[in-house]
């Protein structure tokens, strides 16, 4: 038995130095959603617990001018919720987010933490890549910033190198006539995990989609960007001939697996159908704009 | 709710405010797991990793060395009941139980205890498991119920033989009545059908867990079960000690629905404290109680129905394959003496075979084998009535059991209460409300679905003693799980004429009051019932008498009236009332203290009956199926405390619906659980139902002195057959399995539309 050393760096420098002088011993600490649950049933053990809530940039939302937001990593869904400009412009990647557990998780579980968990089914990971995200991380090395589908490596795994850390997401501005939204299905109605989730995000002008972006979860050993199903919506009416190509693309697009919360010819499927829905929901909030 | 009958009764009948409640919404209530004690040491298990494994040696030297480890058990601590000769406690085998606490010969499900650590943290417990050396000749297995019987199957058990071949079928049970064949050749429309359910587990949210202190001999055990006297005689048995050398202390518990009638911490935690001096806590996580308590069978059931043109059924046939898990005992008995029981039909045939195969040893679960009986047979049912062009209600209430109707699995029936549960249903308005047509592109529809459990009597003890100011302690001796307290001090306070908060109900230990049987079989508030009646008439008499001696009059010439002593006859009136506060005040000078027990076992408990209407709707591009509204209509005898008996109706329906649409084991290739947790497996959450309404119907059973008949296990019975027959109705496409998950649903409709 080994105890844990517990740290709470007030900087990002700090951070990044024990992160990386933890070597693969250390685990980084934003809600804790997954971590304390993974240590609890002995799947991970840690050495070193980094906390980064007592860091300024990563537990703050800021606007950027034109709808863009910069989120830290370790803000709370049930805070990213409480922000009234954030939920009007992004309503799909505060939904998706508050999708995350119950109430009480909600205020701990973050987007940082989901991302980082690496599971394809994280919830707000395909609103975030819907999005056009951008993940900020810092390391050893430095600052880089990458977009966040190319952030997931595999199930539990990240393209992330040693020491690094995800300080945040940019959210990019965004035109008049846009919105996002997503939904997952879920066998209950809460308090269980996607078995497909889908995030759209698109800009409408005169009732023509301009610009759009699809992100899958649970569907694959990452979550996917799907450009052909973009590429369906983009110059359409969001008809139902659009939307039944871009739900083939979406259904083509998936390699998912057989377990114990879906099969694949179900998950299959059910993308085609979430992305139909996801994005009549969308539009129907980017023409209220 | 509802009641359809009323009653001029004071406390009977009222939802008085349950006595354990505070306690319980405040957090102060104990269960098992809040049990401390000075120099407590903590003991953990270690379980085979393999579903099917010889044992060829355990080696726990390296364990018992470890710094801070007090004591390892292994198999050959537990006494050993030899295979050749059956040792029963109510309807477990000794045999299979000391097996099943301990692997012996075997290690035989993914799960099973093979050792036993106690040490001073629960972390050193459980690094010391990892010491113990297992030496496993890994075996094939098998899991599945209808694998299990193929003949190429892996073998459990040498010493099971089947039609005079080794074999995993440890046992079959046959009901018959009249001539089946000749029923058959009468009907003009039979119909036979196929059905499979998967294990699932009772789910009660507190983990077993106990504590056992053994000094000079003598052990005290606090645990969570549904009988503290179970707990005495199981560990009496496995240990080797006599049963009053053990006191076993029942905690307030967490659930349990037929899941705590067994041991699997107690015996091994008394072991464990007898060799290590010191007092041993154990508490099962959640994963140890998915991968290693009792979960109900899965099955494998074949059932055919034939009725004439005039929808009289005129024979029934079903063969219900129970998986019994690693050991013997699936509950054949619900299956095969229940899914019938509800009709009166002159020829059945009911057979039940109990397969072993290499999962967890079921344990009972609310009417124990009766919802996979029923489930098959009521989705017959359901089919016959639609070929017949006949309602479901009225096709089940032309072919209702009734007073005087032999059923298959024995009894003639007195009177009971079923046809009055489907008139119910027919004049509601939930089954008058019309279906919903499909909207916004969801599909609506309705199913019906009956049931029926034996319920149960047997032994239970009472004491009723009056305190010095007249207020009135009530012992009994199960354990309550469904309200009996708060019936107990109902019919306590009905009888004696007072206000029910005078009345203080407890559940006495194995040391304090008279042996009591199981709280389950829907027995507890039946039984206890008349021993309380029984108790509390006794004391009257002695209320009687102490008032006759005060007035100096004879006590044939006293009465007892509105919780006072009158005096009667050509007395009346000469005296001023006695209360039971002013007889008490004087009961030394009248003879001493004022109290009674009595302990019976109690006969005449007779079989419960409810018929359930469930709507459902159905998203056809995701198959998501969502209960919409859900109404039961139950016999219940008398409800003592309604509310109490709604919470039954509401729970089991609950637990019903998750069986039908989400609750499964899942197997890994390896043979081992794959969804140990509440998160996978999926029970419904508060939001996933409606509000379920209540129907209760109240048909007095002649042979109880309150008319009370059990309750708390019809309501699981209908449910998963009300479910399935709605999906049907909105999709026009039946499922025969269960769960009916959403990948099973779109399966269906995708096959349908080609």
């Amino acid at each position: 038995m080994t105890d844990i050393q517990y740290l709470a760096p007030r900087t990002l420098d700090e951070a990044v130095k024990a992160f990386a002088a933890a070597a693969g011993a250390g685990r980084i600490l934003a809600g804790g959603t997954d971590l304390l649950v993974q240590m609890r049933n002995g799947t991970v053990r840690p050495g070193v617990i980094v906390d980064i809530k007592k860091i300024a940039e990563v537990t703050s939302i800021e606007e950027i001018a034109g709808g863009g937001f910069r989120i830290g990593a370790a803000v709370s869904g049930a805070a990213l919720r409480e922000h009234p400009k954030l939920r009007k412009i992004w309503p799909g990647v505060v939904e998706a987010a508050n999708l995350i557990g119950s109430t009480q998780i909600q205020g701990r579980a973050t987007a940082g933490g989901n991302l980082c968990n690496g599971s394809p089914a994280g919830d707000s990971v395909p609103a975030l890549v819907a999005a056009g995200a951008v993940v900020i991380i810092q390391g050893p090395k430095g600052r880089r910033e990458v977009a966040v589908e190319k952030v997931p490596a595999g199930p539990g795994r990240l393209n992330l190198t040693a020491g690094e850390i995800v300080v945040g997401f940019t959210l990019p501005p965004r035109p008049k006539g846009s919105s996002d939204a997503y939904l997952r299905m879920i066998p209950r109605t809460e308090m269980d995990i996607a078995v497909v989730g889908c995030g759209v995000s698109l800009t409408l002008d005169n009732g023509t989609c301009t610009a759009a972006r699809v992100g899958l979860g649970a569907v694959a050993p990452t979550v996917l960007l799907v450009e052909e199903a973009a590429r369906a919506l983009i110059g359409s009416k969001l008809d139902a001939a659009a939307l039944e190509k871009a739900a083939v693309a979406c259904s083509a697009a998936c390699r998912p697996i057989d377990d114990k919360r879906g099969t694949i010819a179900y998950r299959t499927k059910v993308a085609g159908v979430l992305l139909k829905r996801t994005a009549a929901i969308a539009a129907e909030r980017a023409g209220r704009k | 709710m509802s009641t359809e009958t009323a009653n001029d009764n004071k406390w009977i009948g009222k939802n008085t405010i349950r006595p354990d409640g505070a306690d319980k919404v405040t957090g102060r209530a104990a269960y098992a797991a809040d049990t401390t004690m000075p120099g407590m040491i903590w003991g953990k298990i270690l379980r085979s990793p393999h579903p099917h494994a010889r044992i060829r040696s355990i080696d726990t030297r390296k364990a018992e060395a470890y710094p801070g480890v007090k004591a390892v058990v292994t198999a050959k601590d537990i006494v050993n009941f030899p295979l050749d000769k059956s040792v029963m406690l109510g309807i477990q085998d000794m045999r299979w139980m000391c097996r099943n606490v301990m692997a012996r010969e075997k290690a035989l499900f993914a799960g099973h205890p093979v050792a036993a650590v106690a040490a001073t943290t629960e972390k050193i417990a459980a690094e010391a498991c990892k010491l113990i050396e297992v030496d496993y000749e890994v075996l094939p297995f098998v899991i599945d119920v209808e694998e299990a019987m193929k003949p190429d199957a892996p073998i459990l058990h040498d010493f099971i033989q089947f039609d005079g071949k080794p074999s995993n079928i440890a046992g079959k049970l046959e009901h018959k009545l009249g001539d089946i064949e000749a029923g058959f050749a009468k009907a003009d429309v039979v119909i036979e059908r196929t059905f499979r359910t998967k294990p699932v587990h009772q789910g009660y949210i507190e983990p077993h867990a106990c504590l056992v202190s053994v000094s000079d001999g003598k052990a005290t055990i606090w645990s969570s079960s549904q009988g503290q006297f179970m707990v005495r005689a199981m560990c009496a048995y496995l240990t080797g000690t006599p049963q009053n050398d053990i006191r076993a202390i029942p905690a307030e518990i967490g659930g349990g629905f037929g899941g705590k009638t067994i041991v699997y911490l107690e015996p091994v935690a008394l072991l464990l404290a007898k060799k290590s001096g010191r007092p041993v806590k154990m508490i099962m996580t959640r994963g140890e109680v998915f991968h290693a308590s009792g979960p109900t069978s899965g099955s494998f059931s074949k059932v055919k129905i034939g009725a004439t043109k005039d929808g009289k059924v005129v024979a029934a046939q079903g063969t219900y394959c129970l998986q019994a898990g690693a050991l013997p005992g699936s509950p054949i008995r619900g299956a095969a003496g229940c899914s019938f029981a509800p009709y009166d039909i002159p020829n059945v045939l009911s057979v039940g075979y109990d397969v072993v195969s290499n999962r967890s040893k079921v344990a009972a679960y609310r009417a124990p084998g009766a919802p996979i009986g029923a489930y098959a047979v009521e989705c017959v049912m359901d089919e016959l009535a639609e070929a017949l062009k006949i309602d479901p209600l009225q096709f089940r209430l032309k072919n209702a059991a009734k007073q005087g109707t032999k059923a298959a699995h024995g009894p003639v029936y007195p009177r009971i209460g079923f046809v009055e549960t489907i008139e119910s249903a027919l004049k509601h308005p939930h089954y008058k409300t019309p279906v919903p047509k499909p909207k916004n592109g969801l599909l609506h529809g309705r199913g019906v679905a009956s049931g029926f459990w034996f319920n149960a009597g047997g032994e239970s003890s009472a004491q009723v003693n009056i305190a010095e100011d007249g207020t009135v302690v009530v012992i009994t001796g199960h354990p309550d799980i469904g309200g009996s307290r708060a019936s107990t001090a109902n019919i306590t306070a009905e009888i004696l004429g007072i206000d029910y908060k005078k009345v203080s109900v407890l559940i006495g230990d194995t040391s304090v009051i008279g042996f009591s049987n199981l709280t389950g079989g829907s027995r507890v508030t039946y039984a206890s019932a008349m021993v309380v009646t029984q108790s509390t008439e006794q004391v009257i008499t002695q209320l009687r008498e102490r008032a006759a001696k005060i007035w100096k009059i004879d006590p044939d010439a006293v009465v007892w009236e509105n919780g006072e002593a009158r005096p009667a006859g050509d007395n009346a009136g000469k005296f001023e009332p006695l209360t039971l506060a002013q007889i008490a005040a004087q009961a030394s000078a009248t003879g001493g203290p004022i109290g009674a027990g009595k302990q019976l076992n109690t006969v005449g408990a007779e079989g419960g009956f409810a018929t359930h209407v469930c709507d459902v709707e159905v998203d056809p591009g995701l198959g998501i199926v969502r209960v919409l509204r859900y109404t039961s209509f139950q016999d219940v005898g008398r409800a003592i405390h309604p509310g109490y008996v709604e919470g039954q109706m509401q729970g089991g329906v609950a637990q019903g619906i998750g069986w039908a649409l989400s609750e499964e084991y899942i197997y890994d290739k390896s043979g081992k659980l794959d969804n140990p947790s509440f998160l996978d497996y999926r029970m419904p959450v508060s939001s996933d139902l409606p509000m379920l309404d209540s129907v209760i119907i109240e048909v007095p059973n002649p042979k109880h002195p309150q008319g009370v008949r059990g309750v708390g296990e019809v309501p699981l019975v209908p449910p998963m057959a009300a479910v399935a027959n709605a999906i049907y109705n909105a999709l026009g496409r039946r499922l025969y399995s269960l769960p009916m998950s959403p990948p099973k649903v779109l399966a269906a409709m995708d096959q349908a539309a080609e």
